[in-house]
């Protein structure tokens, strides 16, 4: 397994297309961080001015922990979008290139074949974040100084010590991890059924896109449905940033992800264990 | 000899389409085994089941004595094979792709034999270029080296010239030949360059819309001194009948309203049409034929089965 599993790797990392996806966070992030290093100090001010007339607010508001908070705000809504190039193009790709018909003939199992490929696309999402993480966090930090975070809500401020902030960062990469394995898995078995891999990463992000507007749209109608959305636990990654953290709907929404990996996992495996290849 | 290949009663269904119906054969070990058939035969059906790429709705397959369904890795292992074209990493180079199904063989491969399989196809100079700077006959010699790295006992190759040129044809004729040989390997191999197979094959099969319509060895199916003589005459059935009375019954091959097949040497030609004038068949046309072109188009479009001539 772990033969197989160096070898998607290899593939997945010898592809320039792979490369895309670090090359547009960086360029993302980037862009944000120097947003915020020319204009930044003058925006908040602008924006917090009502808050002003009712608190004294004193310190450094512009610091990597706050430009680390739009930063995952802006992207982690994008990054399915780059996470679905590389998984939906796990099974379809190879069915599109005719090397699926080849793989296949080699002594490995379809569940073999299957599970690896899916955990190579695990290791691309956590690869991803952690990249993001790095950049996001920790080259912020190191460009603009720590302090407290102040965090404006529709109708709450949070406002977090400098050094009770690190570790709910850590925890919410890590739920932004299982969040976008999500993405991933379900991109795995949308490929599954595709032979070329644009079907999938499309069919994916209309998927996310339509979800995420029925979390957001407040109708009483699509109220019922939203715990039923992946897409409404997925945003659930703020709740390390309450004060205080409740763990109870963090985990909750954790289960309801990880069930839903297992399912479009074990779903994918199960249909192309059966499948005819015809590619 | 032993069988390396057994298939029974093998059948796919695509729906309402039925893609292989009914196929039974067997392979001898170390032969080559040529595979014939017209487009849409079924030929890249019946390759994806021994491959284990397509299910069978019906039948058995056993390769090396294993049942293929059981044993699916063990037969995997020894079997190395080409289908349809050989589609390739193009991003990577031609050693990496080697070097990247040949881990996935489940074999042991020793480092000289990835340097000695660049070689025998002729990609030792391009071994560190890209595949997508390959022409389609490179690729090919590519696949065949893929198929091969991990000493399988049983190639089966689908088309395997396709994309070659006059010269990379014969390199692959000679190769076959020479796995087959010189290294006791067995070579399954479709092909619809009957020439190809006729030059190469020890048997063959030939199929037409997923029903077997001829199998045996090439000597006794195609044995260049027989004839195919396709006889028209006046009344067919009357020249049927007095055929079937005759010394000539067991010559007769095939038969329709339009024309009655007999199989000849070709020295008994002569005596043949002497005896049709004795019994007062009106002959309109005698014709002979022995090419195993001509034959295999008059079983796959008079579509109608014939008993196998295997000894």
């Amino acid at each position: 397994m772990w033969k197989l599993l160096k070898i998607e790797l290899f593939k997945i990392f010898r592809r320039p297309r792979t490369y895309i996806a670090f090359a547009a966070i960086a360029a993302i992030i980037t862009l944000i961080q120097l947003a915020f290093y020319s204009d930044g100090e003058a925006f908040l001010q602008f924006g917090m001015q009502s808050l002003k007339e009712t608190f004294d607010i004193n310190g450094k508001i512009v610091n990597g922990y706050l430009v680390c908070y739009v930063i995952l705000q802006t992207l982690l809504i994008h990054v399915p979008l780059l996470i679905a190039l590389i998984a939906g193009d796990a099974v379809a790709g190879e069915a599109n290139m005719g090397t699926l018909r080849l793989l296949l003939t080699k002594p490995v199992s379809r569940s073999q074949f299957m599970w690896t490929k899916f955990m190579a696309t695990v290791i691309y999402t956590l690869l991803l974040l952690v990249f993001m993480a790095a950049l996001a966090l920790f080259l912020s930090v190191s460009i603009f100084g720590t302090s407290d975070l102040i965090i404006l809500k529709s109708e709450t401020i949070v406002i977090l010590d400098r050094h009770d902030i690190l570790w709910r960062y850590f925890g919410a990469f890590g739920f932004a991890a299982i969040a976008m394995t999500t993405v991933a898995s379900l991109a795995f078995l949308l490929s599954v059924f595709a032979e070329n891999s644009i079907g999938p990463i499309v069919a994916t992000m209309s998927i996310v896109i339509l979800f995420t507007i029925l979390t957001t749209m407040d109708i009483p109608f699509f109220n019922a449905i939203k715990p039923f959305l992946f897409t409404n636990h997925m945003l659930n990654w703020k709740g390390f940033f309450e004060e205080p953290v409740n763990y109870r709907e963090v985990l909750k929404s954790a289960t309801i992800l990880i069930g839903h990996i297992v399912f479009f996992v074990f779903t994918a495996i199960a249909i192309f264990k059966k499948k005819d290849i015809l590619s | 000899m032993s069988a390396i290949i057994n298939v029974h009663h093998l059948s796919k269904q695509f729906g309402e389409i039925s893609a292989v119906s009914n196929l039974s054969f067997s392979v001898k070990k170390g032969e080559v085994y040529g595979f014939l058939g017209q487009n849409g035969a079924g030929k890249s059906t019946t390759i994806r089941m021994l491959l284990t790429l397509i299910r069978p709705t019906e039948g058995d397959i056993e390769i090396l004595g294993l049942n293929l369904r059981k044993h699916r890795k063990q037969i995997l292992r020894q079997t190395g094979a080409i289908i349809e074209k050989p589609d390739l990493y193009k991003y990577l180079t031609a050693m990496e792709n080697l070097r990247l199904f040949a881990a996935m063989s489940g074999v042991k491969i020793p480092g000289k034999r990835y340097a000695e399989q660049m070689e025998m196809v002729g990609l030792t100079e391009r071994a560190d270029s890209k595949v997508k700077t390959f022409s389609q006959g490179m690729k090919q010699r590519l696949g065949i080296a893929i198929a091969l790295v991990h000493d399988p006992q049983l190639i089966i190759l689908d088309e395997p010239t396709n994309g070659l040129d006059p010269q990379g044809i014969a390199d692959v004729r000679n190769l076959i030949l020479h796995l087959s040989k010189d290294l006791g390997k067995t070579v399954f191999v479709s092909s619809h360059l009957l020439n190809e197979i006729e030059q190469i094959a020890d048997s063959m099969l030939i199929i037409d819309k997923g029903k077997k319509m001829a199998e045996g060895k090439v000597t006794d199916l195609f044995n260049p001194l027989d004839t195919i003589v396709e006889l028209e005459t006046g009344d067919n059935n009357d020249a049927l009948e007095k055929l079937k009375q005759s010394a000539w019954k067991d010559y007769i091959q095939e038969y329709d309203s339009k024309k009655i097949l007999v199989k000849l040497g070709k020295e008994d030609i002569p005596s043949f049409a002497r005896q049709l004038i004795q019994m007062n068949i009106e002959i309109h046309s005698l014709s002979g034929r022995h090419s195993l072109e001509d034959y295999f188009l008059t079983l796959t479009t008079a579509n109608k089965h014939v008993e196998t001539f295997k000894n």
